[in-house]
């Protein structure tokens, strides 16, 4: 365990009851959860890995409390760490021991749908899928398909800028959100955008996004949502090396075509998804790639054509074209199943997520192969190919002794490698705890500073998710005009809590 | 601009700090200018120094593949659109051109201005603007630091997304000096499909409609009477992007979905669609009329009651035409010192949306506020993000708010 969080402050421990007895007055009656086994449900989310007890547990029902709780947390100087559905990956919504964790489930209604515009007002606690269930009788559907969505919520959505398997043609969730309503900290509500495109003035909507909980509580959200494509066909291409598979992503787009999903697999993975449910995929292939292509009837018919045709000059083992709406699920179903079937081959998993340059795909796996083998883990791999975010899969085991360890730093040298490759850090799952203390390989210390300059004009106390995101604190005051030099993170061994 | 200020080349991030930390150590406010295309845009505020950017020029990473590219902010964007069209590729958020609104040569604004103004076109609805296609950027900040944001790859969260902030800011956080933009395929064919003869709101009605089925129809523009194509009656206009096949299909299908409309069709092939696009692009439809220019974004449903409600004010309207199939209206209406901003937006502020005084002379830009208002508690976030990258106030003094 090497994560270091901010240690718990006395002075605000000492002040729990005083603090229980005004959310209390606050809250609707249910909305306050003080009792030590029942807050321990919240301790952490889908980031396992790290704990930590809340000190309190609030559940506000309307705007009106949020905005009370933010209030009466600015007033008390008390840190607050907001929660949609706990299904974050990189722990954005870990509790703190000092700090009050407010869970926003009870904001679960539809409040609007309007179909003419396009869009649809949510309260931020609705789930992901939800959204598209509502108005599907329509037609319509929301296109960031996060593979949590059946939990997880819009809220989390916008807070993380959560992906999913369609966003190179759709977008994420930033490219696909009209207008938000955040409560700030102070208790005061803001209404960014609206029906509306492209507010002008700064783009808040777009910083808020992806913002991981540190500037603000969203409590209202205006998603766009989009017709159905007409028809959806998948292909299943198997290659004989991920190269090849790589070079046949890369000519599907280069010849102008951007599939709706475009997803690749290599071979522990498809062979743990075969084990755990067969759907039929090759065995002997070393990469699989599954392309969906969506539109008109006519279109799709000309693009399966077409990338056929691609997939045969770049030597492809398997190629399969869904003739039925049940074939191309089928398709999917392995890929859907990945996650589980992989923790069937290992008892425990860590889930990454950088992004690279598509291109530097081979030398990203040859890479990893190389470390995996330096650390003596496994690795099984799934791609979004088309726009070269990763998700290897760590294997270990819990119960053995340096293992947690050993996978954590295999995690971070993977990252490690993906940033010298010109990638990112994270791709859509957050930086959150996970990857807080690698923010500087990616950032130099003076860009680091600027992006919390932009979190002290949201929170000038720094009470808002403290501890997450950025490797150090600072206080907001330490930023006045004085010009850092140099890149480098000054006193890297100094622990920074 | 003003004749009397200081200009200062900048060649190189480096030339950027030192010009941007003496600027803060002498308190003098700064402009940024490329080609100068949008000098005319924002609130008039002449500044001390004109930091020119014309010779940070250069497109430095092109990867057709990859779909990425990154350019110094100089660059112009023509060599940009020619560079990438060459491989069959564009930038899907249809940078507008302003000089037919503005005056001066055409085409000749940089890509740097371009991210500056978040300038997006017809395609805006389904493609996205501007600011949904910068991958990341560097920059030097007001306070004159060199800081880099987001990267070259499509997906990413690492960090907050400056970029998103930067995108329409106006200059007023710091000096872009490259920046790192998405690029897309050209598709095969485009088409247009005329839907005339009916009224307006009826036309607006088409379009919303036309724009909730699976025709994935690309831009929807109301042209009123004599706004283009020599047309006297109303032209719902529909675009159609794609392989051929799948173009004439969806056509037929818009057609056929909207046979009982009582409007007559019809179609423009890719050469007269493209050129059609281009001047809607430009907003030379009221940009060819003399007076001011607003330009609104509203809810598509509520664009037709935005302009009746003008109209019944007595705003003298000499032209106007929707686009984003209702949604974003462009005005030009005779000139007058207040620019009819009360009016404008007493109408717009009963619906919800912004509305943008885009063309009026240096006096009604300097009295009346260009951007739309904001609520208080907005308006002091917006100042206090807008101090964390430029404290002191440095860069384009003025220019978005008479308060910074």
């Amino acid at each position: 365990m090497t994560l270091i969080m901010p240690a718990p402050e006395p002075e605000i421990m000492a002040r729990r009851d005083e603090l229980i007895a005004r959310l209390r007055a606050i809250l609707s009656p249910g909305g306050l959860i003080v009792d030590e086994v029942a807050r321990r449900a919240y301790e952490c989310d889908a980031f396992t890995m790290y704990r930590a007890l809340p000190l309190v547990v609030a559940l506000p029902e309307t705007v009106e409390e949020v905005c009370a709780v933010m209030a009466l947390a600015a007033e008390m100087d008390v840190k607050i760490v907001p929660r949609g559905a706990g299904t974050s990956l990189s722990g954005g919504s870990m509790p703190l021991e000092d700090g009050i964790l407010l869970g926003m489930s009870k904001f679960n209604r539809i409040l609007e749908i309007d179909y003419e515009n396009r869009c649809a007002r949510v309260e931020p606690g609705v789930q992901n899928l939800a959204i598209s269930k509502a108005v599907e009788a329509e037609g319509f559907y929301y296109a960031p398909d996060p593979s949590s969505q059946i939990a997880c919520s819009i809220g989390g959505n916008v807070a993380e800028n959560a992906g999913g398997v369609h966003c190179l043609k759709y977008g994420l969730t930033t490219n696909n959100i009209l207008g938000l309503n955040v409560a700030l900290m102070g208790g005061e509500l803001v209404r960014l955008g609206g029906k509306h495109l492209d507010s002008e003035a700064y783009d808040l909507l777009g910083l808020m996004t992806g913002s991981e909980g540190l500037l603000g509580v969203v409590t209202e959200v205006t998603v766009r949502i989009l017709q159905k494509p007409s028809t959806a066909r998948g292909l299943l291409l198997g290659f004989a090396s991920v190269a090849e598979g790589a070079r046949c992503v890369g000519a599907i787009i280069a010849h102008g075509v951007i599939p709706g999903g475009l997803e690749m697999m290599d071979k522990a993975t498809v062979h743990a998804v075969e084990r755990f449910q067969p759907c039929g995929y090759p065995l002997d292939a070393e990469a699989l790639v599954i392309v969906e292509l969506d539109g008109t009837q006519a279109e799709v018919d000309h693009l399966v054509a077409v990338v056929e045709d691609i997939a045969r000059a770049e030597g492809a083992t398997t190629l399969r074209v869904s003739t039925s709406e049940a074939e191309r699920l089928q398709f999917w179903a392995g890929r859907k199943n990945a996650f589980p079937a992989v923790s069937c081959i290992a008892p425990d998993y860590l889930c990454m997520d950088g992004t690279i340059p598509r291109g530097r795909l081979p030398d990203a796996l040859a890479g990893m192969d190389k470390l995996a083998k330096q650390y003596g883990l496994g690795v099984a791999n799934v791609f979004h190919a088309g726009d070269g975010n990763l998700h290897p899969l760590i294997l270990y085991d819990a119960s053995k002794e340096g293992d947690v360890e050993r996978a954590e730093k295999l995690g971070f040298d993977i990252l490690r490698l993906c940033v010298s490759l010109g990638g990112v850090l994270t791709g859509e799952h957050g930086v959150g705890v996970e990857k807080r203390d690698l923010m500087g390989e990616m950032f130099s210390e003076v860009d680091l500073n600027q992006q919390m300059r932009v979190k002290c004009a949201f929170d000038p106390a720094g009470r808002l998710n403290p501890g997450k995101v950025f490797p150090t604190l600072h206080r907001c005051a330490e930023f006045g005009m004085m010009h850092v030099s140099g890149g480098a993170m000054r006193f890297p061994d100094l622990p920074r809590f | 601009m003003d004749a009397s200020a200081t200009i200062v080349e900048i060649r190189d991030a480096p030339d950027a700090m030192e010009a941007l930390r003496a600027a803060n150590a002498q308190d003098a406010s700064c402009a940024i200018v490329g080609a100068g295309s949008k000098a005319r845009l924002g609130r008039h505020a002449p500044q001390a120094r004109l930091l020119s950017t014309r010779a940070l020029s250069g497109v430095t990473l092109y990867e057709p593949d990859e779909l990425v590219l990154s350019a110094r902010a100089g660059t112009p964007l023509i060599e940009i659109e020619a560079l990438i069209a060459a491989q069959g590729q564009r930038l899907a958020f249809e940078p507008m051109d302003h000089a037919p609104l503005l005056g001066g040569a055409p085409r000749r604004a940089t890509v740097g201005g371009m991210i500056a103004v978040n300038a997006s076109g017809p395609r805006r609805i389904k493609a996205g603007a501007a600011r949904d296609h910068l991958l990341g950027f560097r920059c030097v900040t007001g306070r004159g630091e060199e800081v880099k944001s987001g990267g070259r790859v499509m997906k990413n969260v690492t960090g907050y997304d400056l970029s998103k902030l930067v995108c329409g800011s106006f200059g007023t956080l710091a000096l872009l000096t490259e920046v790192t933009l998405k690029v897309l395929p050209r598709p095969e064919t485009e088409e247009t499909l005329l839907a005339i003869g009916l009224s307006e709101a009826e036309s607006l009605s088409l379009l919303r409609r036309a724009s909730a089925t699976p025709c994935e129809v690309c831009s929807l523009t109301l042209l009123p009477p004599g706004a283009a194509l020599g047309l006297d009656a109303h032209a719902a206009a529909l675009r159609l992007e794609g392989p051929e096949i799948s173009v004439a299909a969806r056509r037929d299908d818009l057609i056929a979905r909207f046979s009982k409309s009582g409007a007559r069709f019809e179609i423009l092939k890719a050469t007269e669609s493209a050129a059609l696009w281009a001047r809607l692009r430009d907003a030379v439809p009221v940009a060819e009329h003399a007076g001011q220019v607003w330009r609104l974004s509203v809810a598509p449903t509520d664009g037709f009651s935005v302009v009746e409600r003008i109209r019944r004010a007595g705003a003298p309207l000499l032209a106007h035409f929707y686009d984003w199939a209702g949604g974003l209206i462009w005005l030009c209406l005779a000139s007058a010192p207040d620019a009819h901003a009360a009016i404008i937006r007493e109408a717009v502020d009963a619906h919800g949306g912004h509305a943008t005084l885009i063309r009026a002379d240096e006096e009604t830009r300097a009295t009346i506020e260009v951007f739309h208002p904001q609520p208080a508690p907005l308006a002091a976030l917006t100042r206090r993000v807008k101090e964390s990258f430029d404290p002191l106030h440095v860069l384009e003094r003025g220019r978005m708010r008479a308060e910074f």
